[in-house]
C-alpha cells in the first residue's frame, strides 16, 4: 500500500485523536466520596519538650523514602521545622512573647482546601482528595515546577538529581522511590490512613505536639481543641484554607 | 519551492549558519549532560526553582507578540511604510515562538512526559492555555508568512482565505503575551507578579523590544544582504520603540509608587531585593539600573529628531533598548518574583554554565530559523522585485524602495 504526505498526515492526526479521545483520563476516575476531612493542628509550645528533637521529621523520611540530601538548595523535605517569624512572616513583632521568638515548629504541606497547587498543575499530576488530602502522582509529574510556584508556604521539593543516590538507608519497600525531575511532598500519610493508622509524624511526636483527626466529626480531637484553643494558620489572608493550624 | 532558497547563499551565509549550528550543537550536548545528572546541574533550587530558562521564555513570548506591532498598521491602516517589514516580523515570531517551546522543554525535569500536557488535558491550569496559544500562534503565523511568501514568489494575489487569518493574528498576538502575564499574576503569595499591571507592563515591554530588535535586523540586513526595508519602515519602527519604552518605564514607576507609598512588605522586598539588595544580598542591583539607564539613554536618542536620523545612533539606541528590556524580563522579572521565598528568606541565584550554554543555544537555534525564513523572503524579494498589486491582502511599495 502506498499513501502520499497529504494522506499520512490525515491519517495521523486522526491517530492523535483516537489516542486522545482513549486516554485514562478522561474515563472518570471512580473515587468513594469521603466523607472525612482530615487535618493537623501542632502545638508550638509542647514541640522540643526534648532539646533538639527531629523525631517527627525522621520518622516521615524514613518511611517514605525521602533522600537525604545536605545541599540546602537540593534538599527534599515533608516536614521540617522553621523558626516562628519564618513561618509565619506577617506575625513579626519586635516584642514577640519568648516562648515563641526563635522557637522552631515544623511545617509541612497544608492540605489546603483550595489549594494553588493544584488550580496550576498542568497535568493533574497534582490532586486534592474528598477527605482534603492533595495528593501527588510522581509517574504523570512532568518537572515543570509550576506548583512550586504556586505554593505560598514553600511546601514542595523538587528531586533535581536523582534521589535514590541520596538514601541514607536502605529505602524501604513499603514505599515507592521517586525518579529525578518530579515533585513531592507530604500526603498526611494517605497510605497509613488507608490501614487505620496515624500519620508517621504524629505517631512519632513524643511530645503530642501533633493532633491529627477528622474536621467533620465534631467530637474529634481536632474540633475539641479548635473549639477550646485559639489557633493560627499561616498566611490565612490567601483565602487557601490551610488544614494544618497551630495553637498560639 | 520556497524552502529551497534557504539554501541557496553566499559563503558568509554559510558561515553564519556554521556558527549558530555550533552553538546549537554545544547547547545540544550541555542538555544531554543535563538530562544525564537532572536539573541540579542549574542554579536553581527549592527556592529559586525558576531561572534563565523560564526568563528567556518569557522574554521571547514578547518577541512573537510585538509582531503586531508591524502586523496591524500594515494590515488594518494600509501602512505602507511596513510592506516591506511584515512579513520580517511574522517571521521573527515564527523564530520566536520556536524558540520559546525549547525554552519550557529544557526547563521540564521530565521532558519525555511533555505530552501528557495534551493526555490530561488542565483547563485550570494557565500553562494549559498558554500552550494553546502559543501553539495557534505559531501555526497562524507560519501559515501567513508561508502563504503570502509563495504568492508573492508567483507574483499572484495571496488567496482570500488568509486575510480572516491575518485579522485573527492580530488579538491573538496580543492574547499570547496576556495568558504568559497571567502565569505569574494569578499565583496566590507571589507579590512581585500579583498585580494587574503585569500584562500591560508584558505588552509594553514586549512592544519596545520587538520592534527594537526589528530595527536592528533591518539595519544588519541593509548592510549585509543589500536588502532594505525602507527608511520610512525604520523610521516609523524606532517611533513605535521610543513610546513602547517610555510607557513600560511608566508602568514601572506605578509599581514602585504603588510598592514604596503602601510600604507593605511582602511586596517591598522583591522590588527592594533587585533594585537596592536585601540583608546584603544585592547581586541584581547593577544589572537593574543599567537596564533602567540604558532604556532611558535609548528613548532620549530617539525622542530627540536629529539623534534618530542618524543610523548608527538609531542602532545604538535599539540595542540599548533590547539590552535593557532583556535584563527587565529576561533576568529580574523571575528571580524577583521568587526572592524573597515564602520564609522571606534571600536566596540567591545564578546561572550555570550549563544552564547558559543550553540556553545560548536555543538563541542560536532562533536565529538559525529566523536567519533561514529571512532568506527566503530576500531571496523572492529580488527575483520579483516589482510586485502586482497584492489586492485584497496587501498592496507593496516595492516600485517605491526597491
Amino acid at each position: 500500500m502506498t499513501i502520499n504526505r497529504r494522506q499520512f498526515i490525515g491519517f495521523a492526526g486522526l491517530s492523535a485523536l483516537a489516542v486522545w479521545a482513549e486516554s485514562p483520563a478522561r474515563a472518570s476516575a471512580v473515587q468513594a466520596p469521603s466523607n472525612r476531612r482530615w487535618a493537623m493542628i501542632i502545638d508550638p509550645k509542647k514541640c522540643l519538650e526534648i532539646e533538639g528533637c527531629t523525631r517527627c521529621m525522621a520518622a516521615c523520611h524514613r518511611v517514605h523514602n525521602v533522600p537525604s540530601i545536605a545541599d540546602q538548595r537540593h534538599v527534599v523535605k515533608w516536614i521540617w521545622k522553621e523558626r516562628f517569624e519564618r513561618a509565619f512572616p506577617s506575625e513579626q513583632n519586635a516584642y514577640t512573647e519568648d516562648s515563641l521568638k526563635d522557637r522552631l515548629l515544623p511545617v509541612l504541606c497544608n492540605h489546603c482546601d483550595s489549594p494553588p497547587c493544584v488550580r496550576v498543575c498542568p497535568t493533574k499530576a497534582t490532586w486534592k482528595r474528598d477527605d482534603g488530602i492533595v495528593m501527588m502522582d510522581w509517574h504523570r509529574c512532568i518537572g515543570c515546577r509550576y506548583c512550586m510556584s504556586a505554593c505560598p508556604y514553600g511546601s514542595r521539593s523538587f528531586n533535581w538529581d536523582d534521589p535514590r543516590r541520596h538514601m541514607r538507608i536502605p529505602p524501604s519497600s513499603d514505599y515507592p522511590t521517586r525518579t529525578k525531575g518530579v515533585v513531592e511532598k507530604c500526603t498526611f500519610c494517605e497510605e497509613r490512613l488507608a490501614k487505620g493508622l496515624a500519620p508517621a509524624c504524629v505517631e512519632a511526636c513524643p511530645d503530642g505536639a501533633l493532633v491529627f483527626g477528622d474536621l467533620r466529626d465534631p467530637k474529634s480531637r481536632v474540633r475539641e481543641i479548635l473549639r477550646a484553643r485559639h489557633t493560627i494558620r499561616r498566611r490565612p489572608e490567601l483565602g487557601t484554607q490551610p488544614a494544618v493550624y497551630y495553637v498560639i | 519551492m520556497l524552502l529551497k532558497k534557504a539554501f541557496i547563499g553566499t559563503r558568509s551565509y554559510w558561515l553564519w549558519l556554521a556558527a549558530l549550528l555550533a552553538l546549537v550543537a554545544l547547547g545540544a550536548a550541555a542538555w544531554l549532560a543535563q538530562l544525564q545528572t537532572g536539573l541540579a546541574v542549574t542554579g536553581l533550587g527549592r527556592d529559586v526553582s525558576w531561572g534563565l530558562y523560564i526568563a528567556q521564555f518569557t522574554f521571547l513570548v514578547g518577541v512573537a507578540a510585538s509582531a503586531v506591532m508591524v502586523v496591524l498598521p500594515y494590515y488594518l491602516h494600509d501602512c505602507q511604510a511596513f510592506a516591506r517589514v511584515t512579513i520580517l516580523g511574522e517571521f521573527l515570531a515564527v523564530a520566536a515562538v520556536a524558540a520559546c517551546g525549547l525554552f519550557i522543554l529544557v526547563d521540564m525535569g521530565q521532558p519525555s512526559r511533555v505530552l501528557n500536557v495534551l493526555l490530561y488535558p488542565s483547563p485550570s491550569s494557565l500553562m494549559f492555555w498558554d500552550m494553546i496559544s502559543l501553539a495557534g500562534y505559531l501555526v497562524i503565523n507560519v501559515t501567513i508568512g508561508w502563504t503570502t511568501l509563495s504568492a508573492e514568489q508567483h507574483e499572484a494575489a495571496p488567496p482570500s482565505w488568509i486575510r480572516p487569518l491575518i485579522l485573527l493574528s492580530i488579538p491573538w498576538a496580543i492574547s499570547i503575551h496576556t495568558v504568559t502575564a497571567f502565569l505569574y499574576a494569578g499565583l496566590p503569595g507571589r507579590s512581585f507578579w500579583m498585580t494587574a499591571l503585569l500584562a500591560p507592563r508584558f505588552l509594553a515591554s514586549a512592544f519596545a523590544a520587538g520592534p527594537a530588535l526589528l530595527v536592528l535586523l533591518a539595519l544588519f540586513l541593509r548592510r549585509v544582504a543589500a536588502f532594505d526595508v525602507g527608511p520610512e519602515a525604520v523610521r516609523r519602527l524606532a517611533i513605535i520603540v521610543a513610546y513602547a519604552t517610555i510607557v513600560s518605564l511608566f508602568f514601572l514607576s506605578m509599581e514602585v509608587f504603588t510598592t514604596f507609598y503602601s510600604g507593605i512588605p511582602e511586596h517591598a522586598l522583591h522590588l527592594r531585593y533587585l533594585f537596592m539588595g536585601l540583608g546584603g544580598h544585592a547581586p541584581f542591583v547593577p544589572w537593574m539600573w543599567t537596564s533602567v539607564v540604558l532604556a532611558a539613554l535609548g528613548v532620549v536618542l530617539l525622542v530627540v529628531p536629529s539623534f534618530a536620523r542618524d543610523d548608527r545612533l538609531l542602532g545604538l539606541a535599539s540595542a540599548a533598548i533590547l539590552v535593557a528590556l532583556w535584563i527587565d524580563k529576561g533576568l529580574g522579572l523571575i528571580v524577583g518574583g521568587l526572592v524573597p521565598t515564602p520564609f522571606e528568606q534571600v536566596v540567591d541565584y545564578a546561572p550555570t554554565a550549563i544552564e547558559i550554554l543550553i540556553s545560548t543555544g536555543i538563541w542560536a537555534a532562533g536565529a538559525l530559523l529566523a536567519t533561514m525564513l529571512f532568506k527566503m523572503v530576500i531571496a523572492v524579494r529580488r527575483e520579483t522585485p516589482v510586485t502586482v498589486g497584492r489586492s485584497g491582502v496587501r498592496t507593496s511599495d516595492f516600485s517605491r524602495s526597491a
